[in-house]
Parts: structure tokens; C-alpha cells; sequence
């Protein structure tokens, strides 16, 4: 996030798309609807399915799936044409807008309707709430960038709120809402296969030397290496030999998972290090137990940047460890010593490496986190980013033209497929399946479809139906429900034993390389 | 620029910013003024009158929460015109309904009798669930009042237990409505309101169905709310019991909010989880997951020994074992198809330092960049 979580009750309007907030981060929606309820703000909700939230806004736009940047280019047109935007801003602070203007031109509201589904005139209500708002939030989460245009989303989200001139200040921003605890964290830490730790380059021989030293090692590698999801198919194709797996259920939460199942078959060695015996550790050929988050001292950095501190509470149960004592363990039978004392000496060690880390120690987050960039350790952290100018210098706009999602509708497959969790679920399950009280309230997979198409396929709610995509099919309960909308079902992805990922596709985005989890085409039918 | 405004507090001349109420001007300044409905970040109702103090020149007693501090306002917030009120308050809370702590007094038949009434009620052998852990009995015990001397009023609503979370036990509620704001203020879930009238007053969901058949989330904000025994953790009901509590501060491991939780320890088990008041993210507010969602940390599932697949299953082995065979498979791939051919997957659900090490030994040891998690998945 550019901006604190708290920060969301000081905006006059909140724009949420592509998070199913109240179930996804209940506490965060908490702040929104207070804001909403109680402080006067105005919420406006683009989501294609009627989720709670919507109940609390003054806006509830659905667009089809997969045209995020065609609404967004809409938006931007309104404001841009009725001169709404913040002219100061954009002159002072901003580059590219001409670029900008000479791209959304042709995004007027009967055009975007055309491709979104969105009435123009609501679309214009939109773009004149979120354009006359002292300060403006932007939620965003999965339902924007797991598309195969996802980068091209989030910078369309940027475009529209430097556009405003509502980042860098109180009550802003462009906030993703991070879906798992430390996401921030592995990314921080330079678990990307083209960074270091804060984000400091592979490919810069500066970067690599100052690691060379700090390890006391040479020539490591300069470019950069796969993404996950390079990885599986360069595993497939058997490029790619040894694959060795911290804390990741990949055979639930990757995309077409049949062919990453083979994929991770077609391995020589596969390791697991994990707290549970996951669907992925089943066809491990070596699995190591970890402690979980309980059982151990260190940080986790959350969705707003913030690092705290974790403690330990209990002992491991039976011989499992600390994930980095394994490793380091691992590494002296390599050849290659690595030994630390306890969580906090790594952290020295990151902070001594990572400029945006070097303020922070366990003596200073005992109490409350402190959000980086923190550079120094008398610095106090940096709550709201782009203050007084962007981290690069000057915003940068994109002219960014709407690309249709990778998968369409068609005779075979005639219904739309948007995947996403559940309140009582998390993930892969591994964890809250543990929990007789969230089974109960979350039991199992389920296909959302909205009344109307229900009766059209004369379905009723609890019905048994075989769903099918180009790459798989699974078998799961019909919950007839008014958040669906027409041509359109949801699906948790939560449950290993109907899988929706067994139906998603595994088409990338070019840049990011993050799966098109959001949109695909399926056909269902009623089990006899 | 410091506060001009003056109030005295207890012959304490103190400031206060204009809007603060007694309650928080005294608070600021560690003056002790006992509250039981009053609800931080939510509207003060001034409903249960604990907070109740004397103001020169007012013609009765005033709620601290509710009363604004004005200018020259003199405060006296323990007289015995004050201590009395409380005392009655207090009488009537615990003679109300199954407050059945030690301090709830009686000559020795009519305190055993009512106890054995109550277990009875319960279903259990031991005093209150909450028994430490209650607002009503602090202040009980701090003005000396044990409910002996009012009527006894026996509780009007039966036990809610059909969900997994909750226990709704109506028989020790208060009609406070700290559980309400939690909901409605706080959560801003709106599943729960006051419901019928008067003496029939009780807590209930719209058409007063279970929390299960309603909009409740299970967030379990208003059993963090609740002062006394009404709303308890089914799991950790005649369980946890504070005095064997070990409370330890971390953070969730859930999302990527990152709330402020304490895990509540016994017995090398964790048997429930509070959010950690006024602290950021979270202020307390914890969801479902993150404060019932604990049961697989101490599961029987979890893995205990390393595994090695040997013809075909995975089989126990000893960590020597397990590395040593990593490292030589590792080692041997390295050598024969190159660095690129070693994938590393990190991940989101540890901790930064572990992901550092991780990332660390697949550049310095393996010599490989290919190191990702699942951040896009």
C-alpha cells in the first residue's frame, strides 16, 4: 500500500475493486465501513460479482470480466474531458499525460458500456465522485491483477489516481491488500528471481558486488532467474531437474493444475519443507517439518509495509524446526556456512544490507511496527509514500489500451468462471481445514451461480454439477446466490478435492507472469 | 502550544483539549474511573452508569464517558456520594442472573445452594468461566459488593451454543451493549441490537434467530467486547482461566493485514486469541480466522520427522538423513545440468528472515536467481 490502513478512514471516497474485502481482509472492510457509516466517506464498489461490500456503497458498478482498463481509460476520460483532474498536480509532479489524454480519448462512456457492461451514465457518476474527493483511496486485490492484463490494471489504477492528485497525500493512495502475511515480506526480502533485498537489482554489478562481499562468495549470477510460473513449465518440459519448495502448496494453488501436476512429477528431486503433509508434499521425494509462525521469533511485513515482530509461543512439535535453521543446516553440508544465533542477527544482517530496512531492529518494533523505507535507525518510518515527490522522480502516466482477457465464451463453454476465497477459508486450506468450527461454517467447494441462470439450467440450490473448462473438470454443489450475476459463476478455490484450479488458465501476464485466476470459460451440467 | 482549558479532577488541576469527556481527560492523567459499558472508539452511551462522578454545582451525578470536561469544572470522581451509587449499580448486576464468583456472598446454605443452582444451569462443576477475567467482579470486589442484599432475579433467556465460536450465555449478561457497538461501531457488521423491553431485554439478531441463522461473521468482536461471562469462546469455556494463561504478543498469519494478536498459552497449547488493544493495524479487531483459526497449530496432523521416499513411499528418517541426501541430490544436479537447472520457492507464510536465508542460499550456494513464491497466486 502507498498508504496506512488507518489512512483509509481519512478518505472522502473509497474506490474498491477486484477485493471481496469483508471476506478477504475483514478488518480492513471494518475500516471502510466506518468510514463509510460514520466519517461521511462515499464508497464506490467495481466488482463483477455483488459482494457484501456493496452493500455499504453509494456506487456498485459490474463490469464484465477482464475490462478493468477499459473502465478505468472511461473514468479517466470524464475527468479528463470535464477538466476535473488535478491540473497543479499532474504539471508539477507527473510526466506522460498527454500520452494519457491521446489514450483515453476514445474511451467515452457508450464505448467503455459496450465493452464493460457498465451503463455510461453511471460511469460518469463515478468518475465525478472519485475526481471530486479532497483525498481518494484505491483498494484493489486479486480481482485486478490476476489477469493476464494485470500489470496493465494496476497501472490504469495508477494512472487515475495520479490523475487526482491522490498520491502522496492523507487519505490516498493505490493500496493492494496483501492476501497472505508476509507477501510483503518475501517480496522485501528478495524472494523474486530478479532483486535482492529491497528491490536492489540482480543485473546492477554494484548490487551484486555488495552481496558478494557481505556472503563471502563470488560470481553470483547476473541474470535474473524463472518465475514460479516459468518454473512449472520449464519442470514439464525437463529443463528444470530439482525444485525445492518452503511453505507453498502449489498443486492446489497454481493454475491448470494438471499439468502442473506433472510437471512437478516430471522432477528428480522435489523437496517440501512444510507443517503439513500437503497435496504437494504427498509427491515430494524428500519432506522436512518446519515450526510454524507460533513457534518462532522474527518479523512479518504487512500489506501497509509495517514490520513486527512474531514470538514464539510454544515448542515445534516432535523434531520439526525453524525454517531457517534448516536451511542454514542444509547449507553447511554444501559446503557453505551460514550461522546465526537467533532471528534477530538476520535481521541485523538485512538491515546492514537493505537500505529500506537498515532503521529497523527488533529493539525499535517491540511495541508497534515501523513502516519502511526506514533507512536510519533514528528515521520513523515512512507511513505514506510519494510525498513530496515519487521514488523515481516525476509520475509517470501510461497510455494503456484495453486487451481483451486470454479465454472467451463460446458455443462449448458458455458460462464465464471468476475464482477467490471465502471468508472461512484461507488458500489452500492447509491451515483452517484444521478447524472443525470453520469447516462447519465453510464445509465445501461450491459453484455460485446467479437465480436466473440457475432456472435456466434448472438447477436448484445444494444440486450436484460437473463443471468443465478446456483443461479440466470437477465436481462440485450449486449455491444459487444474488451476489452472482447473470453468465457468470464463482468458484473458492480452497478445496483440494474439487479443485477449481484444475478448470483455471494458466495464461500469464507478459510482464508479471501472473495467472489469469479471474477469467475463464467453463460449461456446467447437473450430476445425475 | 499546550491546552488552556483548566479542570480539577480530584483537587488536581489538569488540562484538556476541548471535546474530551471527564473519562478521557482522567485517563490521560492515570485517574482511575471504573466503566463497565463504555466502549473505546465507539459512541459513549452513558447507559450503565459505572462511570458515574460528582461535579461541583450539578444537581446529580454525571457519566464521565458521556459529560464533556468544560472549563473550571471541578471533579470528584470517588466521594461517597459516588461509591454509593456504584455499590447499588453493582448490587443489582450481581444479583441479577448466574454471577456465580466467590464474590457473590450469602450465609453458607443460601451461597452453596445458589452455586449448585447455577452448575447446574451451567452444566459444569466449576465457578464462572470467567472467573479473573471479569470487569463486574473487579469492581465488585473493589467496592465490596456482593449482590446478597438485592432479590435475586433469575435470568429470563436459555444458553446459545448451536454455533462453533460462541457461547451466548444470557444468564450472565448485562445489557451493557458494549457487544452491540462492538458490532455495529467497531466491526460495523450489524448483526446483533438490543431487543425487547425493559425487563425482557436481551441481545438479540434481527427476528432474535441464532448467531449461526444471521449476518454474524464470527469476528468474535463482541466476545472481546463483553465485560463478563455473556459472550465466551465455546473452545476455551471453563479452559483458559487466566491465572494458568501465558499471553504471548505476535502477529496473525493469516492476511496480509498483519493484526496485533496475543496468543493465550496453557499447557504448551494455545487455547485462545485476544487482538492486542489500542495498537496498530488492528486496534484489537481481529476476524474469524485469525481468532478462531488456531486449532492447527497444535493438530495431530502436523509433521513431526523428516520424510524420505524409499520404493516409492515417503518414510520417517532422521534429519542427517533427510539433509544429507538433499544436499548430495542438490549438489549432484548442480553439477551435471547447471545452476538453472534448481528452482527455490520461498514463501509468503514465513518470516523475513527466513525468507532472507532462503533467497540467500539459492544465489550464494546454489548460484541460481530462480527464487519466487507465490505472490501471484
Amino acid at each position: 500500500m502507498t498508504n496506512t490502513i488507518g489512512c483509509i478512514e481519512k478518505a472522502d471516497v473509497i474506490l474498491i475493486t477486484g477485493s471481496n474485502t469483508t471476506e478477504n481482509h475483514p478488518v480492513i472492510s471494518s475500516y471502510v465501513k466506518r468510514a463509510v457509516t460514520f466519517k461521511g466517506a462515499r464508497l464506490i464498489v467495481v466488482d463483477p460479482r455483488r459482494i457484501k461490500i456493496a452493500d455499504f456503497a453509494n456506487l456498485w458498478l459490474r463490469p464484465n470480466l477482464g475490462t478493468d482498463v477499459a473502465w478505468l481509460n472511461g473514468m479517466m476520460h470524464v475527468i479528463i474531458e470535464e477538466e476535473l483532474y488535478a491540473k497543479e498536480y499532474v504539471e508539477k509532479r507527473t510526466v506522460g499525460f498527454d500520452e494519457l489524454r491521446r489514450t483515453v480519448e476514445k474511451y467515452t462512456p457508450d464505448y467503455v458500456e459496450a465493452i464493460t457492461g457498465i451503463p455510461g451514465e453511471r460511469l460518469v457518476e463515478a468518475a465525478r465522485m472519485y475526481a471530486g474527493a479532497k483525498a481518494a483511496s484505491i483498494l484493489y486485490c486479486m480481482g485486478i491483477t490476476q489477469h493476464t492484463t494485470g500489470t496493465d490494471n494496476v497501472k490504469s489504477l495508477a494512472n487515475l489516481a495520479m490523475l487526482c492528485g491522490n498520491l502522496g497525500i492523507e487519505g490516498g493512495g493505490v493500496n493492494p491488500l496483501r492476501g497472505q502475511n508476509n507477501v510483503q515480506g518475501a517480496c522485501d526480502m528478495g524472494g523474486l528471481p530478479d532483486v535482492y533485498t529491497g528491490y536492489q537489482k540482480v543485473v546492477d554489478p554494484e548490487a551484486r558486488k555488495k552481496m558478494e562481499e557481505a556472503w563471502g562468495v563470488e560470481n553470483l549470477p547476473d541474470q535474473p532467474g524463472l518465475k514460479v510460473t516459468e518454473m512449472l513449465p520449464r519442470a514439464h518440459e525437463g529443463e528444470l531437474k530439482a525444485l525445492y519448495i518452503v511453505g507453498e502448496n502449489p498443486l492446489v494453488s497454481d493454475p491448470d493444475l494438471n499439468h502442473a501436476e506433472a510437471s512437478l512429477k516430471n522432477l528428480d528431486l522435489l523437496v517440501v519443507q512444510d507443517i503439513f503433509l500437503t497435496e504437494t508434499a504427498r509427491i515430494a521425494d524428500v519432506v522436512l517439518p518446519s515450526a510454524c509462525f507460533a513457534e518462532k521469533d522474527g518479523t512479518f511485513s504487512n500489506t501497509e509495509r509495517r514490520v513486527q515482530r512474531i514470538r514464539k509461543a510454544l515448542d515445534p512439535p516432535g523434531e520439526a524446526r525453524e525454517d531457517w535453521q534448516i536451511i542454514c543446516d542444509l547449507s553447511g553440508r554444501m559446503g557453505y556456512s551460514m550461522s546465526y544465533a537467533d532471528a534477530s542477527e538476520i535481521m541485523d544482517e538485512i538491515a546492514r544490507l537493505t537500505p529500506s530496512y537498515a532503521g529497523i531492529s527488533y529493539d525499535r518494533i517491540d511495541k508497534v511496527g515501523l513502516h519502511w523505507p526506514c533507512p536510519t535507525p533514528e528515521h520513523p518510518g515512512t507511513p505514506i509514500l510519494h510525498v513530496d515527490m515519487f521514488a523515481s522522480g516525476k509520475g509517470v502516466f501510461y497510455g494503456i489500451d484495453w486487451i481483451a482477457p486470454a479465454e472467451s465464451t463460446d458455443e462449448e463453454y458458455p458460462l464465464y468462471l471468476t475464482t477467490g476465497r471465502v471468508l472461512y477459508q484461507y488458500h489452500t486450506g492447509t491451515m483452517t481445514m484444521k478447524s472443525e468450527g470453520l469447516v462447519d461454517r465453510a464445509p465445501e467447494c461450491f459453484v455460485e451461480i446467479s437465480p436466473q441462470d440457475a432456472k435456466a439450467y434448472g438447477l436448484q440450490d445444494g444440486d450436484m454439477v460437473r463443471i468443465a473448462s478446456r483443461r479440466g473438470s470437477i465436481e462440485a454443489r450449486i449455491s444459487v446466490s444474488e451476489k452472482a450475476v447473470n453468465g457468470t459463476v464463482f468458484i473458492p478455490f480452497h478445496y483440494a478435492k474439487a479443485a477449481a484450479n484444475r478448470l483455471t488458465n494458466a495464461a500469464l501476464d507478459p510482464i508479471a507472469k501472473i495467472p489469469e485466476f479471474k477469467v475463464c470459460a467453463v460449461r456446467l451440467a447437473k450430476v445425475a | 502550544m499546550p491546552s488552556e482549558h483548566k479542570i480539577t479532577i480530584n483537587g488536581n488541576p489538569l488540562t484538556f483539549e476541548s471535546g474530551e469527556t471527564i473519562l478521557e481527560v482522567a485517563r490521560r492523567h492515570s485517574i482511575d474511573i471504573p466503566t463497565l459499558c463504555f466502549l473505546k472508539g465507539a459512541t459513549p452511551t452513558g447507559a450503565c452508569r459505572m462511570c458515574v462522578v460528582e461535579v461541583a454545582g450539578a444537581d446529580r451525578l454525571l457519566p464521565a464517558c458521556a459529560t464533556q470536561a468544560v472549563d473550571d469544572m471541578v471533579v470528584q470522581t470517588e466521594s461517597p456520594q459516588v461509591v454509593e451509587a456504584r455499590r447499588v449499580i453493582l448490587q443489582l448486576l450481581m444479583a441479577s442472573g448466574n454471577h456465580n464468583c466467590a464474590i457473590r456472598g450469602g450465609d453458607s446454605a443460601s451461597w452453596t445452594e445458589f452455586q449448585l443452582q447455577v452448575q447446574q444451569a451451567d452444566g459444569a462443576e466449576e465457578l464462572c468461566p470467567v472467573w479473573g477475567d471479569c470487569r463486574l467482579q473487579d469492581l465488585a470486589y473493589r467496592y465490596q459488593v456482593t449482590g446478597q442484599d438485592m432479590p435475586h432475579t433469575e435470568a429470563r433467556y436459555p444458553m446459545e451454543t448451536v454455533n462453533p465460536f460462541i457461547v451466548r450465555d444470557f444468564s450472565r449478561c448485562i445489557n451493557c451493549g458494549r457487544c452491540v457497538q462492538a458490532c455495529n461501531e467497531i466491526q460495523v457488521n450489524n448483526a446483533i441490537d438490543f431487543g425487547y423491553r425493559s425487563a425482557d431485554s436481551k441481545i438479540v439478531t434481527p427476528g432474535d434467530r441464532p448467531l449461526r441463522d444471521s449476518d454474524c461473521v464470527f469476528c468474535g468482536e463482541c466476545v472481546q467486547a463483553c465485560p463478563v461471562g455473556a459472550l465466551v469462546e465455546k473452545d476455551a469455556r471453563y479452559v483458559a482461566r487466566p491465572w494458568e494463561e501465558k499471553k504471548v504478543r505476535t502477529t496473525c498469519t493469516y492476511c496480509g493485514v498483519g493484526c496485533q494478536l496475543y496468543l493465550h498459552v496453557m499447557d504448551d497449547k494455545v487455547v485462545r486469541v485476544t487482538g492486542v488493544p489500542d495498537t496498530p493495524p488492528n486496534y484489537g479487531r481481529l476476524c474469524v480466522k485469525g481468532r478462531f483459526g488456531y486449532s492447527f497449530i497444535n493438530s495431530e496432523e502436523r509433521l513431526t520427522k523428516p520424510l524420505v521416499r524409499k520404493n516409492g513411499e515417503l518414510q520417517e528418517a532422521g534429519w542427517d538423513e533427510a539433509l544429507d541426501l538433499v544436499a548430495q541430490k542438490l549438489g549432484s544436479i548442480k553439477d551435471a545440468h547447471g545452476p538453472d537447472s534448481i528452482g527455490v520457492l520461498s514463501s509468503a507464510r514465513v518470516s523475513n528472515e527466513e525468507n532472507y536465508v532462503i533467497q540467500k542460499f539459492a544465489r550464494a550456494v546454489l548460484k541460481t536467481n530462480s527464487v519466487d513464491h507465490c505472490a501471484r497466486l
